[in-house]
């Protein structure tokens, strides 16, 4: 049976609970659990205040709510599932390093931000900074997979070095600026800049897009290993055309203000 | 043991422990991935001479291959992990890299990793890009009519090599009619590969020679023109062909169960015994008695 943790108080100012995460709560009793420490704003205040808790922790933790003003929800997770119903707030699975992490609303920006392992996924939308490194971080996501089933905002995979992020619906500016590696796919449209400054990795869309002056055309090819990301993505429950499937793609290698080994693959069906 | 007309000699199969791998290759068409993966089986019947067996195990429909394209299966064994590795590395790169649109996975779920991939994405000079995909990595090495895709490991694992029988009939011609069936019908297993030409071999060996160099020689005691010469002919009067089919397998039991389908498949009229070749018990790790297959007469 999983902990069950439902939001009674909708908190007026942020709520920062790191503390409701599996590795936090794993060897607590519930008198414990209830007295982990949350930051309402300036002031420390036990999770009780605004969580109901109950069940019993068995590495699944399920919560309920608008949580939409909670952070850091699951930072540094390592292990373990955790399922939000409804929408969260901002750094969900910070750091994280292994388990899922499964949202069924929304949820707000920096999703995933630094990630290690593990996957998210929201099924609604995401904001900023999805899979991203914090302002002043050399390397952003560096491993794991991040799934949102909707759409995103700006810079998704900021120095982003290692992973997957999938969005799909429509990313929005700065799609994978600053790349590293690693592979990004939009399902939908992308904004404008896709892929400024990236040095290594692949960001694969589905529809033309207006890319930088600093991309060069190569060619239209098949790559097999899109395939293998279809199949994959296809048993994450995202829908995948045969036309998609079956299709060429543009390649455009870039950004050549950095070390031009980055690629955009965008599809060339028609 | 008789079954119809047939003898089943109260012998054994010695075989061996080997080390094997399952490759699969995809391509654009079946025809493509075929050419490949005879390619890769070429010059692959015996571990004395070609270093490694090799043998198609079955085609792969495009819904069932890792990336939706026709595909063909592969086994490919040695003597130890270390030389497999070796020789997945050397005919991976030289007969399936160099096959237009083709692609190449790893096909063994356990077993223990072996550096391929890792190893022929330096072809890439440069421009290689790895992948890590639902926790497997590969390896995307620029080619000249797009990438080739292949993982960066291979996974190797104990297997029996060496299995065998020995189809003793009156004639060339019945025995090769019985040979042929023998070997179709164990063509339709998997985990099992037959590593001769059409699955079948006519120079059976014996271990050592009268010359010091060679390590094997001529099965004399089943050539049918030396009974009468050598010492100890395992001929009767009335045989004067015999074919082996040798069989591979990833698993004892993939073997056992080749056997036991192929000896059934080969009686047939002119076959006057099935045997099994064997250097004594002292050598293999695995003896396979024919009689404790599982035959009803």
């Amino acid at each position: 049976m999983p902990l069950k943790l439902k939001l009674h108080t909708k908190p007026e100012v942020p709520l920062e609970a790191d503390c409701v995460c599996p590795d936090r709560m794993q060897s607590l009793n519930m008198t414990e659990i209830e007295d982990l420490i949350v930051f309402h704003g300036n002031c420390q205040v036990p999770l009780k205040n605004f969580f109901e808790c109950s069940g019993e922790f068995d590495g699944e933790i399920d919560i309920e709510g608008d949580l939409v003003n909670v952070k850091h929800i699951a930072s540094t997770m390592s292990f373990g599932k955790m399922t939000v119903s409804g929408n969260v707030g901002v750094h969900i699975g910070a750091a994280m390093s292994g388990g899922e992490i499964i949202v069924e609303g929304d949820a707000s920006d920096w999703v995933g931000p630094e990630m290690l392992g593990g996957r998210i996924t929201i099924k609604g939308n995401a904001g900023h900074m999805v899979g991203s490194g914090y302002r002043g971080s050399t390397m952003g996501m560096q491993g794991g997979e991040i799934i949102v089933h909707g759409n995103v905002k700006n810079e998704t995979g900021h120095v982003m070095r290692r992973g997957l992020i999938v969005v799909g619906g429509d990313s929005g500016d700065f799609t994978g600026v600053n790349m590293l590696a690693g592979t990004i796919i939009v399902l939908g449209q992308m904004g404008i800049r896709a892929g400024a400054g990236m040095k290594r990795g692949s960001i694969i869309c589905q529809t033309k897009s207006e890319l930088l002056p600093t991309f060069t055309r190569s060619c239209d090819y098949q790559p097999s290993f899109l395939r293998h990301y279809f199949k994959h993505l296809e048993s994450l429950g995202l829908i995948i055309s045969d036309s998609l499937m079956n299709s060429p793609f543009e390649r455009w290698c870039g950004d050549s203000i950095e070390l031009n080994r980055g690629e955009i693959l965008l599809y060339a069906g028609k | 043991m008789k079954i119809k007309s047939t003898t089943i000699v109260d012998t054994f199969a010695e075989a061996f422990k080997m080390y094997g791998s399952r490759v699969i290759i995809t391509a654009d068409s079946k025809e493509w991935a075929m050419a490949a993966a005879q390619s890769i089986t070429g010059f692959a019947t015996s571990v004395i001479g070609c270093k490694c067996e090799a043998g198609i195990e079955t085609i792969i429909n495009a819904n069932d291959s890792p990336d939706l394209r026709p595909g063909v299966s592969v086994l490919i064994f040695a003597m130890d992990a270390e030389s497999l590795g070796k020789r997945l590395m050397e005919r991976i790169g030289q007969c399936v890299m160099t096959c237009p649109t083709t692609a190449c996975y790893n096909g063994l779920a356990g077993g223990s990793p072996v550096m391929v991939g890792g190893k022929l994405r330096y072809f890439g000079d440069g421009h290689q890009i790895s992948k890590v995909i639902d926790g497997f990595k590969f390896w995307r090495i620029p080619v000249m009519d797009g990438e080739f895709l292949v993982n960066d490991e291979f996974n190797v694992q104990e297997a029996v090599g060496g299995g065998n029988l020995l189809i003793l009939g009156k004639d060339q011609k019945s025995t090769l009619k019985a040979a042929n069936a023998a070997t179709k019908a164990m063509s339709q297993l998997t985990d099992i590969i037959l590593p001769f030409p059409n699955g079948v071999v006519r120079s059976g060996s014996k271990v050592g020679s009268k010359y010091k160099k060679m390590i094997a020689s001529t099965n004399d005691a089943y050539c049918p023109t030396l009974r009468g010469v050598v010492k100890k002919s395992e001929l009767d009067d009335g045989i004067n062909s015999v074919l082996e089919i040798v069989i591979d397998g990833l698993t004892l039991e993939a073997v056992e169960q080749a056997m036991r389908v192929g000896v059934m498949a080969a009686i047939k009229p002119g076959i006057k015994k099935i045997s099994a070749g064997n250097y004594g018990g002292g050598l293999g790790q695995y003896h396979i008695h024919l009689l404790k297959l599982g035959f009803e007469n």
